[in-house]
């Protein structure tokens, strides 16, 4: 069998180490994520959800347990070394699109291949495919204020597949979208999915998860939860 | 690298209001040292200039009182009314023990007698004239540009023949060519009338003071040497003389050596002595004057500088706190600490470097308006502009690393849940 591209046995993540207001979010996540799966992780706010996320997406570190992204042991990675695991393996899709303002969509979606210090020429060529991938080629040298939300989310999208990453981590990628740009956005998640990419969707919206392939549900830091999901025909 | 300056330059566009007030104390700082140190060479310039129509390497030998302690009170001196007696005077024998002596080392030596001011030519057009009898030498210490004719000689002796400036000769005779050489004239001085001839015309250097007040000159009119002591009945010896140094002495050394020469025949003498000064001293003096000024402005302009820089942190910190979305997403797409930290130290230096581009262009119009002012155009110095831009930079990494780190050192999370 393969290799998952997560692996977490017993994350637990704790705040305030040490001190009488000691917080323990996650109580001991075990996780695996195989190549190619579209798996949605759906729980109420307070529930652990945006931590789980944060070390999925190796913007922190899990006080205790192991986590192994794609071949790699995230809790022994430096901090330097966690910028680069985030830009080469991890592709973030974000609630808020976050591009860069007064940067076109073309410069935002070079941003990532930029940071893994690729030539001008290949990144430029690379942004324009991708950009046509989503449907934006004739946005590319808008910029942020110019676009939709839609168009946000979708430069977004392309940005996020720069560097070719392993996964795929969209947090609420449809949160601020009305639903006719949602069913967009999701259609280019399905098609990314058929292509073999690696997702993981964090929402809080059952009809959402239930597009996807495996529903794990979380609560008060743990996962009640596993269940099969539709898929893309419900 | 490239694409943080394009970076900078955008971010530094879309808060163009902002970015100048920022820039504001760099301008000033960085413009007002160009502009001083423009017009101080602009100064110096003109000064060295007019210093040397006079003959900056000459060395004036003169009587000078001894002061009754040796305290002070020499420059109050100069001053006084006293006139040496006969037997005080420099005399020939002294001159020609002295010319034996540093041969080697003395290029010209200049006398002159002034036997006064006069008035030449008749009617409405006169002109002014300083009687100055002089040898021969008068004219190699001295830049003279002669027209036509030529200049006095030691063999002309007490001949009344006299080198007019082209002005006066003018005046005389409505042209100055060689057609008004031998032609005689009257010139008035003191209460005499006296005959001369024409022997040669020089030209008149009007950049000196008379140009800027715009009255008639009173110009040198040369004539030998014998003739003007003759003339005016003067003492058979000299108040005062100019040395030429030979090209290649060193003059400050042959000035100290004149002055000891000079002065021994005097140690005896009980209310005179011998001084001897350069114009290159004087115009040292000044020049270090004029350098030190520069400096005292530079200094001030070093404060506003410094206050600038401050200016840049502050906005710079501003501008990161507006940002930290934008950190954190960077971060979130792989940037490491070093190019966050990169991209605001290059948006640093930029403001700075546009700032100090802003403030080399105002320096030097500032300082181009103060040269021309000052009637002595100069090109603003090269190096000062040079220095300009390095230190604006400077400022720009110094100033900005702090805020910069700052933003490197932001965790991701926070920043990106950041409102």
């Amino acid at each position: 069998m393969q290799q998952p591209i997560i692996e977490m046995r017993g994350i637990v993540k704790r705040y305030y180490i040490g001190k009488p207001n000691e917080l323990e979010i996650l109580h001991g996540i075990d996780l695996a994520v195989w190549p190619g799966e579209f798996v949605a992780i759906v729980g109420e706010s307070g529930s652990g959800k945006s931590t789980l996320m944060n070390i999925i997406g190796v913007l922190d570190r899990p006080t205790e347990g192991s986590y192994t992204l794609d071949g790699v042991d995230v809790g022994k990675a430096k901090d330097s070394e966690l910028s680069a695991i985030r830009n080469r393996k991890i592709g973030f899709v974000f609630q808020t699109f976050n591009l860069i303002g007064r940067t076109s969509a073309q410069k935002n979606v070079e941003l990532p291949m930029l940071y893994a210090r690729a030539p001008a020429r290949q990144r430029a060529k690379r942004a324009k495919e991708l950009l046509a991938q989503v449907g934006m080629s004739e946005r590319a040298g808008h910029e942020p204020n110019e676009l939709s939300g839609g168009q946000k989310q979708r430069v977004a999208i392309a940005r996020a597949l720069a560097n070719e990453p392993a996964l795929l981590l969209a947090d609420e990628p449809t949160g601020a979208l009305d639903s006719a740009t949602s069913r967009t956005v999701m259609d280019i998640f399905h098609e990314l999915h058929r292509q073999g990419m690696t997702i993981v969707l964090i929402t809080h919206s059952q009809q959402l998860a239930q597009e996807c392939q495996r529903i794990l549900t979380l609560q008060d830091g743990r996962i009640i939860g596993e269940r099969k999901g539709a898929g893309r025909s419900a | 690298m490239l694409d943080n300056i394009r970076m900078a330059f955008a971010s530094l566009w879309a808060g163009k209001m902002r970015a100048l007030l920022t820039m504001l104390g760099i301008i000033i700082g960085i413009g007002s040292v160009i502009a001083i140190v423009t017009v101080g060479d602009s100064l110096s310039g003109s000064l060295t200039d007019s210093l040397q129509s006079f003959g900056v390497g000459n060395i004036t030998v003169s009587l000078q009182q001894k002061s009754e302690s040796d305290s002070g009170g020499g420059a109050v001196r100069m001053f006084s009314m006293a006139r040496p007696s006969e037997e005080d005077l420099i005399t020939d024998a002294m001159l020609e023990e002295y010319q034996a002596a540093y041969a080697g080392s003395i290029y010209a030596i200049s006398l002159e007698s002034a036997l006064g001011t006069g008035t030449v030519g008749g009617g409405e057009d006169t002109a002014s004239v300083q009687v100055t009898g002089v040898n021969a030498q008068y004219a190699d210490a001295n830049e003279l540009e002669l027209l036509c004719g030529r200049f006095v000689k030691d063999s002309d002796g007490e001949r009344q023949l006299a080198v007019v400036s082209d002005l006066a000769c003018e005046s005389l005779f409505g042209r100055a060519d060689a057609s008004v050489l031998g032609k005689s004239f009257q010139a008035a001085v003191g209460e005499k009338l006296l005959t001369f001839y024409v022997a040669g015309v020089y030209e008149y250097d009007d950049s000196g003071y008379f140009s800027m007040t715009g009255e008639d000159p009173v110009t040198e009119m040369y004539i030998p040497l014998a003739a003007a002591q003759k003339l005016g009945e003067a003492d058979k010896g000299y108040q005062s003389f100019a040395v030429v140094a030979a090209s290649g002495a060193d003059t400050a050394a042959f000035l100290d050596e004149t002055e000891a020469f000079f002065s021994s025949f005097y140690t005896r003498n009980e209310s005179w002595t011998v001084t001897a000064t350069s114009m290159e001293s004087l115009v040292e003096e000044m020049t270090s004057m004029l350098d030190t000024v520069k400096l005292a402005i530079s200094a001030i302009a070093a404060i506003s500088l410094l206050v600038g820089g401050i200016g840049v942190m502050n906005i710079m910190l501003v501008s990161i706190t507006e940002r930290t979305r934008e950190i954190g997403t960077r971060k979130a797409l792989g940037a490491r600490r070093s190019d966050i930290r990169l991209q605001f130290i290059t948006e640093a230096v930029v403001i700075c470097l546009v700032g100090g581009a802003l403030g080399v262009a105002l320096g030097v119009a500032l300082g181009s308006v103060g040269a021309s002012l000052l009637g002595y155009a100069v090109k603003p110095s090269l190096s000062a502009v040079l220095v300009a831009v390095g230190f604006s930079m400077a400022i720009g990494v110094f100033f900005g690393y702090y805020p910069a780190n700052k933003a490197a050192k932001l965790d991701p999370i926070d920043a990106l849940r950041y409102e």
